[in-house]
């Protein structure tokens, strides 16, 4: 059977080194089935976070060749064969151990964000057209790629000012529910920090799910943003009526 | 005396976060109680995001004649009769509410041009019932569940694991648990604990289940005194994906053949003729896994040993729309267009319908304060679950376990925690360091061998005993297992405890199995192929008494007139 070499980050937080490690490579197999032999054969401390082991739970994620990957849906035989696979933890996270990072910062965002409110007088009766539109962004599985390359948060490190682009993509998928009638329009501009996001779509390119998390969460967003916040005439009328309920 | 380690004191503690953790945590807390959830994994990873196909509600969207007496009797029909009646009479008739609530929390499923919730045909189920969003309709109920649990201030323990139920007085008193991150431990002290920890599929290594489904609730209410019970009832669903090797068992969704999925054997044959003419594909599990399973046997398999299914006469842009997870899936991991060619599928060990046994209103166990919900907790089932009924069995029983659990928390007080079961706690999570065994994936391994080949589909007593005399000595060589490393986020030193409960789970299983000498539903004994009226009146429970596991069997309560009169019908 044919072997591959698996050069995978080994340390924590105060350091650690590349550690190679050969393994036999099977049909169809993907980096996760090569960690998980490290684990089952050669470093059983190796650690590495899975679960669902078939690109559902986004616990996976790692830099695979450099490349922002979930490492379930990650095949070696698209990889090239002679030259060792690097495996890096995300470099946006605190380290932990291994390829295992911090990623609490998400679940404290999260919190922030008020949750769906029905609109008063909801019937319940919504159009497929509708759920077509939202399924979009629920089909987010928080592997926090997106997050991880999103350079406001890699390069620059702005968490406490950026939520990032999965939050984007949830706030995109409560604004546009059909029912919903919260106005989320100030907190994405002061806490959120929508405004930091300039667009360079890198956050699309590695999302696993394929969401089109700029074009089709984050620009209309700003553009709620703008429409509530920088519309001359809806400043009148706010000044004149108090703060607006939602527009759909 | 808890002075050694961290303690956090909850009403109720609820240990898993899929779907039945989470929504028992929401009724506790609407309650009043204060909660706790523990889960071994992140937040929002538990297995239930793998559920595809949607949640079994007789809403009559769809068909209007359906309603929960039609869903009751389906559940009981598919169950062959060994459910717990009065769980399948309340699972369908709170199903639909339960839907509804979900939705009034933000979930969004497919509608009909009516604008109401659409629901899709499945096997077993007489009408279209299914609630659904396209193929992936466990993550929309998680992630539901996951924001209104933290919005209404649920207390989140993540990558912190449960290793023992702490009791006192044949009471519960709290639980003992450690933390991945650093190897910390951590008391909880609580007046009510649920049990909400799922399945038992990573003892077969051919499974649809997430890698952390090992039985470890099943396990600690086991060990804390709770009864066992139907533990030989474990569901290989039919269709798991058998190619390239690195994939196999994943979850091919039943939606496939709820959606018009043709199932045909190497010859071409639409094998579910022989099998089931009436009901074909969506006829139920067990008997699909078993047509399947027989059709490979007896040499018409495909080339990588399973059978085709088949979707791709629907249109493409319907099979992307319908099954979008799907067609990715075999894209991306077979390099197979289903909109163009079949899959290869074959069976996949998927789900336990045994478990804890539990009151059908409460969800108590046998013993007083711990609760269990969901895939841990046996009845509803019976030999066979239904498609869909799983989503809806999280969201019945998890309400109501969290609501009694809350019950039973305000008539509490907190129990004293015993130092000593503490330390004894303490000591045997530490002993695999000091061990000089093997490694411990090397001991899982060769579990889920015995598990694959000697307790799979069709048993046989000659299996089964080997299997049990197996056991035996994997649970020596488990308990002797050695880890490396430090007590940081170590994984070996992690599946040393979930192989205790893998083996605890495992031995129940086989020891169950070997006692039913009949077959029925999942159940499938080669050497009593035929159903037995008279074990059709039991339970087999599983119970530790002085320190060795012991079955009995109990008779099933009979069936007041009005629900027998239900199943009478057609």
């Amino acid at each position: 059977m044919a072997e591959i070499v698996l050069r995978v980050f080994r340390g924590d937080a105060s350091g650690g080194a590349m550690v190679d490690y050969k393994v036999p490579v099977a049909p169809g197999m993907v980096v996760l089935d090569a960690l998980y032999y490290i684990q089952g054969h050669l470093a059983p401390d190796l650690a590495v976070r899975w679960n669902c082991k078939a690109g559902k739970c986004g616990s996976c994620s790692a830099e695979v060749n450099g490349r922002p990957r979930l490492t379930c849906k990650t095949r070696m035989d698209e990889l090239p064969k002679d030259e060792p696979i690097v495996v890096m933890p995300m470099k946006s996270f605190p380290k932990i151990k291994d390829l295992v990072t911090d990623v609490s910062w998400n679940y404290r965002v999260n919190k922030k964000i008020p949750p769906f409110q029905p609109r008063r007088g909801a019937d319940w009766k919504i159009s497929q057209l509708d759920v077509d539109r939202v399924q979009e962004f629920r089909k987010c599985i928080e592997c926090f790629l997106c997050q991880n390359v999103c350079h406001v948060l890699r390069d620059h490190d702005k968490k406490e000012q950026f939520a990032g682009p999965r939050f984007f993509v949830r706030v995109a998928g409560l604004e546009m529910h059909p029912l919903d009638g919260a106005n989320r329009a100030r907190l994405l501009k002061d806490e959120l920090g929508l405004g930091l996001c300039n667009i360079t779509k890198c956050c699309t390119e590695v999302c696993p799910e394929e969401i089109h998390i700029t074009d089709n969460a984050i620009i209309p967003l700003k553009e709620r943003v703008v429409d509530e916040f920088y519309d001359p005439l809806t400043m009148l009328f706010r000044k004149m009526r108090g703060p607006s309920e939602k527009r759909n | 005396m808890t002075a050694n380690y961290e303690v956090r004191e909850h009403d109720v503690l609820i240990i898993g976060a899929g779907g039945a953790g989470l929504r028992a945590a929401i009724e506790a807390l609407a309650q009043g109680a204060s909660v706790g959830v523990v889960c071994k994994s992140l937040l929002g990873k538990a297995h239930t995001v793998m559920a595809e196909g949607g949640i079994a509600a007789a809403m009559a969207n769809v068909d209007p004649a359906d309603n929960w007496k039609v869903h009751f009797r389906d559940t009981m029909r598919g169950g062959k009769f060994l459910n717990n009646w009065r769980m399948a009479q309340l699972h369908a008739q709170e199903a639909p509410e339960r839907v509804r609530e979900l939705e009034q929390w933000g979930a969004l499923f497919d509608r009909t041009e009516k604008g109401e919730i659409l629901q899709r045909a499945f096997g077993g189920h007489t009408f279209k019932r299914l609630c659904h969003v396209g193929d992936r309709t466990g993550l929309e109920l998680i992630r539901t569940l996951q924001d209104r649990g933290v919005q209404q201030g649920v207390d989140c323990y993540m990558e912190c694991t449960i290793t023992r139920l702490l009791m006192e007085n044949g009471r519960v008193a709290g639980a003992f648990a450690y933390w991945r991150e650093n190897g910390r431990f951590i008391v909880f002290k609580a007046k009510a604990v649920v049990i909400a920890t799922g399945g038992i599929g990573k003892a077969w290594p051919i499974t649809s289940n997430s890698w952390e489904y090992t039985g470890d609730g099943m396990a600690l209410a086991y060990e804390a005194g709770a009864e066992l019970m139907d533990m030989e009832f474990v569901q290989f669903h039919p269709t798991g994906m058998v190619w390239p090797p690195g994939v196999q068992g994943i979850l091919v969704t039943e939606a496939v053949r709820g959606e018009g999925g043709i199932l045909r054997n190497k010859l071409g044959e639409r094998f579910m003729e022989k099998y089931d003419p009436k009901r074909m594909e969506l006829s139920t599990r067990d008997v699909v896994a078993r047509a399947i399973y027989t059709e490979v046997r007896e040499g018409r398999g495909t080339e990588h040993g399973g059978a085709y299914l088949d979707i791709s006469h629907k249109p493409a842009e319907y099979v992307k729309k319908k099954l979008p997870s799907m067609y990715h899936q075999f894209k991306e991991l077979a390099d197979v267009d289903i909109t163009k060619e079949p899959m290869e599928v074959g069976p996949t060990c998927h789900y336990m319908m045994g478990g804890i046994r539990v009151e059908a209103e409460t969800g108590q166990s046998s013993m007083p304060g711990i609760f269990a919900a969901g895939e841990a907790a046996a009845g509803l089932h019976g030999a066979n679950r239904l498609g869909g009924n799983s989503l809806s069995d999280l969201l019945v029983f998890g309400r109501r376990a969290g609501m009694a659990a809350a019950a039973h928390a305000k008539q509490t007080a907190y129990a004293s925690l015993e130092n000593a079961q503490m330390q004894d706690a303490e000591r045997e999570l530490l002993a695999p360091f000091s061990n000089k065994g093997e490694s411990p994936y090397a001991v899982h391994r060769d579990l889920q061998t015995v598990m694959q080949s000697l307790v799979g589909i069709y048993r046989n007593a000659e299996d089964l005993g080997h299997a049990l005399s197996e056991l035996q000595m994997l649970k020596a060589r488990a308990a002797a297992a050695s880890v490396e490393g430090s007590r940081m986020f170590n994984p070996g030193w992690h599946l040393t405890d979930e192989l205790k409960s893998m083996l605890i789970i495992s031995e129940a299983v086989t020891k169950s199995a070997m006692a039913r000498t009949e077959s029925r539903g999942a159940h499938s004994r080669i050497d009593n192929p035929d159903l037995d009226a008279s074990w059709g009146k039991k339970h087999n429970i599983i119970v530790e008494e002085g320190g060795k596991m012991v079955r009995r069997e109990v008779p099933i309560p009979p069936l007041p007139d009005d629900l027998k009169e239900v199943l009478a019908q057609e």
